[in-house]
C-alpha cells in the first residue's frame, strides 16, 4: 500500500534535513540542546520511511487508510513539540530580559549617585 | 500607642513610572512634595524619548532609566526593587501623567501606617470622586473587579487602579514576582490575594487625564484582557514561587 517512490523521496528528504541540522551544529549556528528535538524529528521520519512495515503498522493502529499520511501525522506532532519547546524558551528569555533591564537601571542609578556624592557611598548602599 | 510614637518615622517612597510624560512629570513631582515632604520620589523612565528623565531629575527626583521599554508592569517592578533594596518601609505607586491626585496620598497611606493592610488600593469607584471610565473600559473594569473579588474572596470595586500603596511585605512579593505589560494591577491583586497579603481598598478621587490619551488601542486592549484572564485563571492552579516571611 505504500508506493515505493514515496518511501524513497521521504527518506531522501529526511537525510537532507538531518545533514542540514548537522551542518548548522557544526558551524555553531545551532546549539546542540535546541538541535536535539529536530534531530529526533528527522530521525523518526527517516526511520518510518525506510522501515515500511513499521509505518504500515502505525497507520493501521491509528486507523489511517493511506500509510504515507501517517508520516505527515508523525512529522506534524514533532513539529508541534519543537514549536512549543521554543515558546517556553522564548518565555524564559523574555523573563530574563526584563530582569536584566531592571538590573541595568538599578545599577546605573547607583553608579550615578556614587559619582555625584562619592563620600556618601555608604548611605547609598544598604 | 506610646510605643508607636517612639519608633522612627517610616521611610516613604513614591514610585512614578513614566513613559513620555515630560509635560506633566515635573508638576506630579512638585505635587507629591507639596502633599508630603517626607516622600522620596523615584521616577522610572520606561524608555522615553521626550526628555522625561531630565525633567524628573531637574525636579529633584531619583531616576531609574530602563535601557528599553518594558511596559508598565516591568517598569513599576523596577521601582519596587529599588524601594526594597534601599530600605524603604512604604511605597506608593503613582502615575506620571497627573491622573492620580497627590492630596489623596494620606488617605492611601493610612491603612499601611496603621498596620491594617499590606496592600492598599485607591479605588475610583468606592464612593468618592466623580471619575468614571466610559463604555467598554468601564465594562472591562467591572468584569475584572468581579472576577478578582470572586477569586480572592474579598469584595473590591477597582482592580485596575494603579494608585496603590505597599508595605515591605507586598514589596518583597512584587519585587520578586510581578506581571508584565498592561493591566498588570489586576493580576497583581490576585497574586497578592494568593499570598494572603491583607488588601484594603480606600476610596480616592482621581482626575481626568491631563494630556494625551490612553496608550491602548482596541486590539491591544483585547489582547491584554485575554492575557490577564488567562493569567488570572492559571494563577489559581499555580504553586507559589516564593515564600513570604510571616508578618512581624
Amino acid at each position: 500500500m505504500i508506493p515505493f517512490r514515496v518511501s524513497v523521496v521521504a527518506a531522501i528528504a529526511a537525510i537532507i534535513f538531518l545533514l542540514v541540522i548537522f551542518e548548522l551544529i557544526r558551524s555553531r549556528k545551532l546549539q546542540e540542546r535546541y538541535a536535539l528535538l529536530w534531530l529526533i524529528t528527522g530521525g523518526v521520519i527517516l526511520l518510518l520511511s525506510v522501515w515500511r512495515d513499521a509505518l504500515r503498522l502505525v497507520a493501521e493502529q491509528i486507523g489511517i487508510a493511506y500509510p504515507p499520511s501517517a508520516l505527515f501525522v508523525v512529522g506534524f506532532l514533532f513539529i508541534l513539540a519543537v514549536l512549543l519547546h521554543y515558546s517556553t524558551v522564548i518565555s524564559e528569555l523574555a523573563e530574563r530580559n526584563v530582569m536584566l533591564a531592571q538590573d541595568i537601571a538599578l545599577l546605573e542609578e547607583r553608579l550615578r549617585m556614587q559619582e555625584a556624592h562619592p563620600a556618601e557611598e555608604r548611605a547609598q548602599g544598604a | 500607642m506610646t510605643e508607636a510614637d517612639q519608633t522612627p518615622p517610616k521611610r516613604q517612597i513614591a514610585i512614578v513610572p513614566a513613559l513620555n510624560e515630560a509635560a506633566t512629570i515635573g508638576r506630579v513631582i512638585q505635587e507629591i512634595r507639596a502633599a508630603d515632604p517626607a516622600f522620596e520620589i523615584v521616577v522610572v523612565d520606561d524608555g522615553s524619548d521626550d526628555g522625561t528623565g531630565a525633567v524628573a531629575e531637574a525636579a529633584g527626583a531619583r531616576l531609574l532609566i530602563l535601557p528599553f521599554n518594558l511596559g508598565i508592569g516591568g517598569a513599576v517592578q523596577t521601582g519596587f526593587r529599588y524601594a526594597l533594596t534601599n530600605g524603604f518601609d512604604v511605597a506608593v505607586q503613582i502615575d506620571g501623567d497627573g491622573q492620580h491626585d497627590s492630596s489623596q496620598l494620606r488617605v492611601i497611606l493610612e491603612p499601611l501606617i496603621a498596620g491594617e493592610a499590606d496592600l492598599v488600593i485607591g479605588s475610583r469607584y468606592a464612593g468618592v470622586g466623580t471619575y468614571r471610565a466610559r463604555g467598554m473600559r468601564r465594562v472591562g473594569q467591572r468584569l475584572f473587579a468581579s472576577i478578582v473579588s470572586l477569586l480572592i474572596r474579598q469584595p473590591l470595586t477597582d482592580t485596575s487602579s494603579s494608585f496603590r500603596a505597599l508595605n515591605r511585605r507586598s514589596l518583597s512579593l512584587f519585587a520578586a514576582d510581578y506581571p508584565h505589560g498592561f493591566l498588570e494591577t489586576v493580576e497583581a491583586t490576585v497574586l497578592a490575594g494568593k499570598y494572603r497579603l491583607r488588601i484594603k481598598e480606600v476610596p480616592v478621587t482621581m482626575r481626568e487625564r491631563e494630556t494625551g490619551s490612553t496608550s491602548l488601542t482596541i486590539p491591544l486592549s483585547l489582547f491584554y484582557s485575554a492575557k490577564v484572564l488567562l493569567a488570572v485563571f492559571v494563577s489559581m492552579f499555580r504553586r507559589p514561587a516564593l515564600r513570604l516571611e510571616e508578618e512581624p
